[in-house]
């Protein structure tokens, strides 16, 4: 792990995959589009409407896993002092931020014409609201501090504490949810998926993970240039 | 071509949901890859400003310098 | 600098401004008196949000005054003392901790029967509704201890303590007004309590541990 704590040589390895996963999110995003819209049948309860399925399950997806990369980045940070660490966290918060709440929106989109109302205080999608919500002080807080280093270690702390919060609250939630049904059952998917509805989902999962890891170097690259810049600067400054 | 468009009637749904999902990533990709060059233009600035450091203090050999200066970026950030 | 020393100095301090204490417990009651002039007075719609209200007041009053918890010692030193002496940096945090919600969690607990009566609530569900209270607003003061350390010198702390303490709140509210609700309608009571108290237990745990690594940050 410490083999790509420097930053110079994460920039090169960096640098030889990114042609690499730039190609592949677009061929993957390119395929899982074609056969979202259409190569898969429409749903025999839904229509098409379950064709929103595909953006709004692997953005989910993503708005989790993120969640997840950013507590090990802040572990990573907080207990070994890894100097990618911050800097991975930082860029990753807002492509997760935008997957939440990609989640929502499409969730109601989803929602409207299914259960006839444009918000349910359905279980999962209570969650992810709150997941939204902490992402979004996460990247506050990341941003709070006149010194950068005291809001990668801020954000770090408040990462962990989320992350040690979620299952307490999707407990929470679900317990609150069940207790307040209302008498139908709401299900998000439909019974069980039909593996010609499967594989554009799994092949769109995998579209919305490379699209993550692309832009996510491309931020991370941003981001320990911007850190360059702060030192340049503040060395230029002591200099004059 | 009108029935793919119509989404069986539900095309107010499917295809904003679509499109946003797009907008979302074509959006950020491109904030992201601007944020990256205004990073690049301010690095070349700043680092043409600054007093060449080609001759070496000591009589050591001299180390290729984008080596160096990327690992005291890692030190510089990680001790600020 | 013993635990004692740290408690008994926050409660002077907070005490000799006396309208800290009485202010928290008067917006704790104004707010909640102010929903029946919004909603209507009509008794069945009055008893059922009464738990609601109650602990979204309660909620917001803790919140509140959460700022001032480390901001005025670290302004002035203190808090730097605190931290060089024997002390470990967990035990202040429990200190303050402590201090703040004798002055700003348990008075609410005067003010609820007063709310009771307002929202028309059985007597009987106090028995439930108050320790239900007071466990959640320890919660909830420890939790926002978090937030306050996390805050230390940032710009517009003020608005950011509520975003980050907000969602690490729900768990706490849900319970706490599903004891209450169990304790009106004479449901299980204990489920909810107990949840309540494991939540207390865990941020008892969590709470200075992640205080005291976010208050070592803005020290150094």
């Amino acid at each position: 792990m410490h083999r790509f704590a420097n930053p110079a040589r994460f920039l090169r390895i960096a640098n030889a995959l990114l042609p690499w996963l730039t190609v592949g999110t677009v061929a993957c995003l390119g395929i899982g589009l074609y056969m979202a819209l259409f190569a898969s049948p429409p749903d025999y309860q839904q229509g098409e409407t379950v064709r929103i399925m595909y953006v709004h399950v692997p953005s989910a997806w993503m708005a989790l896993f993120i969640y997840v990369f950013i507590a090990i980045a802040s572990a990573c940070s907080l207990i070994w002092r890894h100097p990618l660490a911050d800097v991975a966290a930082k860029a990753a918060s807002p492509i997760g931020a935008g997957f939440a709440f990609l989640t929502l929106v499409t969730g109601s989109l989803w929602g409207e014409p299914m259960w006839g109302t444009w918000w349910v205080w359905d279980a999962r999608l209570t969650s992810m609201l709150v997941l939204f919500f902490l992402y979004l002080g996460h990247m506050a807080l990341m941003g709070a501090f006149e010194e950068q280093s005291r809001g990668y270690r801020a954000a770090a702390v408040l990462a962990l504490v989320g992350v040690i919060n979620i299952p307490i609250i999707k407990f929470s939630v679900d317990w609150w949810s069940t207790l307040h049904q209302p008498a139908s059952v709401i299900r998000l998917d439909g019974p069980t998926i039909d593996p010609s509805m499967l594989w554009p989902l799994l092949i769109m999962g995998l579209g919305f993970k490379l699209f993550f890891a692309t832009l996510l170097i491309v931020r991370m690259k941003s981001e320990l240039m911007a850190a360059r810049v702060r030192a340049l600067s503040l060395a230029q400054l002591r200099n004059a | 071509m009108e029935e793919f468009l119509n989404m069986g009637g539900y095309a107010v749904y499917v295809w904003p949901s679509y499109g946003l999902t797009a907008l979302f990533m074509i959006a950020l990709t491109l904030s992201s890859l601007h944020t990256l060059s205004k990073r690049k233009r301010q690095l070349a600035e700043l680092e043409a400003k600054r007093p060449p450091r080609r001759a070496p203090r000591t009589a050591q050999p001299q180390t290729a310098q984008p080596q160096t200066a990327p690992t005291q970026t890692a030190q510089e950030s990680s001790s600020s | 600098m013993t635990l004692k020393k740290v408690i008994a100095r926050d409660l002077r301090l907070a005490l000799r401004q006396k309208t800290d204490a009485a202010t928290v417990v008067l917006f704790f009651a104004l707010t909640a008196a102010l929903f029946p002039f919004a909603i209507g007075p009509e008794a069945a719609i009055l008893l059922r949000i009464a738990p609601g209200v109650i602990w979204v007041t309660a909620l917001l009053s803790v919140l509140l005054s959460l700022e001032r918890l480390f901001l005025a010692d670290f302004e002035d030193g203190t808090l730097e003392l605190m931290f060089l002496s024997s002390l470990p940096l967990e035990l202040v945090v429990f200190g303050k901790v402590l201090a703040h919600w004798l002055v700003s969690g348990l008075p609410l607990i005067v003010a609820t029967p007063l709310i009771a009566i307002l929202y028309g609530l059985p007597f009987a569900a106090l028995t439930v509704m108050l320790p239900a209270l007071l466990l959640g607003t320890a919660a909830l003061s420890l939790i926002g201890a978090i937030g306050a350390a996390l805050t230390i010198g940032a710009r517009r702390g003020g608005i950011l303590v509520p975003l980050l303490v907000l969602p690490l709140y729900i768990p706490v509210l849900i319970f706490g007004i599903a004891a209450t609700d169990a304790g009106i309608s004479d449901g299980a009571i204990k489920a909810p309590l107990m949840i309540l108290s494991a939540l207390l237990l865990g941020m008892l745990f969590v709470a200075p541990l992640a205080s005291g690594v976010a208050l070592r940050q803005a020290l150094e």
